[in-house]
Parts: structure tokens; sequence; C-alpha cells
């Protein structure tokens, strides 16, 4: 999936990068543990997380991690934002649950980590 | 190659650092990725442990051409049983730890997935010394 789909089916804003050239979403992960996040073998999902701390940006990144969406109405802090800018990524936020994110992107062929 | 941080306990914000500095220099070496991420993972919880359990501590990384040695010393509690410490889901992480993503005793079974060697030496009281090993 695209990002300029990922956000219109979500009604998701994008804080940080460039959506119109990111790589596709093949696959997604949803979690508010990081630790989780970094057991993770190789593939790169997208990360969707309640969790919004500059913690959430370094274990995508230490995790290669390309992709960030904040679940649930929260915000991204200029820290994050700063962060995540450095790594190349693109960060998002929805107003959407995690449950109702990873439905929509379900119903729409993403595919989960495992 | 060698590498040297200082790690300041209860940082947060400065958390991962380190790793985030050892990533960017072994994707200059010719590594396969997998390699790279075994290490930056394991490393990462190794520091964020210090962050999350200790006073302060100290990373070096030594980088040969055939592997990767990680120390990491620090002034804390120390570890009382580390059996018990290996063990997936023991955790004595603070609420505020919780709250950062961790906290959920995954870090050191995770490194000890990761690693090609992980010895652990404590001392209660005085501090905790890491060394893990990555071949590459
Ligand atoms: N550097 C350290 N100093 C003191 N205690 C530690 C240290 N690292 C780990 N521990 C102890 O081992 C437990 C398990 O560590 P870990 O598996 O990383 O889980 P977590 O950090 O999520 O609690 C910790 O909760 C803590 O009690
Ligand atoms: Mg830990």
């Amino acid at each position: 999936m695209k990002i300029p789909l990922l956000m219109q089916l979500l009604e998701a804003r994008l804080v940080c990068g460039d959506a119109e050239n990111h790589r596709i979403i093949e696959h997604a992960f949803a979690s508010d543990l990081m630790s989780d996040v970094l057991t993770l073998d190789a593939c790169s999902p997208l990360l969707i997380t309640g969790l919004s701390n500059v913690q959430t940006i370094r274990t995508a990144e230490m995790a290669d991690i390309h992709t960030v969406l904040l679940a649930r109405g929260k915000k991204a802090t200029p820290e994050m934002i700063a962060l995540a800018h450095q790594n190349d990524m693109v960060m998002l936020e929805t107003p959407y649950s995690i449950f109702k994110t990873s439905g929509i992107l379900y119903q729409h062929g993403v595919k989960p980590v495992y | 190659m060698t590498f040297t941080y200082e790690i300041e306990g209860g940082n947060f914000s400065r958390a991962g650092t380190a790793s985030s500095d050892i990533k960017k220099a072994l994707k200059q070496l010719d590594l396969d990725y997998t390699i790279i991420k075994r290490v930056v993972v394991s490393l990462y919880e190794a520091e964020v442990n210090i962050v999350a359990h200790a006073r302060r501590g100290t990373l070096t990384a030594d980088i040969d051409p055939d592997r990767i040695v990680m120390v990491l010393d620090d002034q804390g509690p120390g570890i009382p049983d580390i059996d018990a410490a290996m063990t997936a889901g023991f955790s004595t992480a603070s609420s505020r730890v919780r709250e950062m993503g961790f906290g959920a005793g995954m870090g050191l079974p995770n490194i000890k997935k990761n690693a090609d060697s992980l010895n652990i030496q404590s001392t209660v009281g005085v501090g905790t010394r890491l060394e893990i090993v990555v071949n590459f």
C-alpha cells in the first residue's frame, strides 16, 4: 500500500517524510511495547503504535523500520520528528484506534509480520 | 576500531544514542544486514538496561575484522539472580521505564538470542558487566 492511500483510509496526517516517494507498505506490526518490536526478524514493517516518545523512533531506527504510524490520536513531539527526519522515516498520526487501524489495513491487503 | 560512550542512568531522551552511532559505523563496513541488526538490537537493549536500571555506565565496542565485542559496565544495583533475570517476563522495571515501551522482561532474553556469546557478571550494590560478542 502506498502512503497516500493509507492516509486517506485512516484520515492520517503526515508529520514527517515524503509520502509520495516512500516505500510501499507490505507488512505491519502493532505494539506499544518496544521490546516486542525489537524481536522482529528483518522485514521492515509499518509500525502501528500508541507509544509516542523518542524511544519509539529510536526503536524503529534499530529495528530498520522506516514508517511509523501513531494511532489513537497520539501526537509526535518535535524531538521525535527531528529524529525521524534524520533517519529518513515517514511518520504519520491517525485518530483511529489500533484495532480499527489494523482492521482497515488488513482488509486492504497489508500483511501481518506473523 | 574502538568506540567508548558514557551512559547516564535515567536519561531516556538520550537512550540509544550510542547504539545509533555504532549502527552508523557498522553500515560503513561491508557487513550483512542481518548481522548489523543483531548487533544493534542487542546493544540497544543493553544500553536501555543501563538507563532503566543503573546509575551510570560505560559502553565499549571493539570492531575487529571478524567480530564485534561490546562491553557494558555499569554502576548500579546489580542483579541478585542472573538466571531469574534471564527468564522471559522477569522484570523489576519501574512504571517510568514501562511508559518508555520497555520493562516487559524481554531485553536480556533477546540479547541472548541475537548474540553469539553473552557473558553477565554482577555484584549486588556495585554494578553489572555485560560482554556481548557477535561474529561477522
Ligand atoms: N544493568 C542492569 N542493572 C541492574 N539490573 C538489571 C540490569 N539489566 C537487567 N537488570 C535486571 O534484569 C531484569 C530483566 O532485564 P530485561 O530482560 O532487560 O527486562 P526489563 O529491562 O524489561 O525489565 C530487569 O528488570 C532488572 O531487574
Ligand atoms: Mg531491559
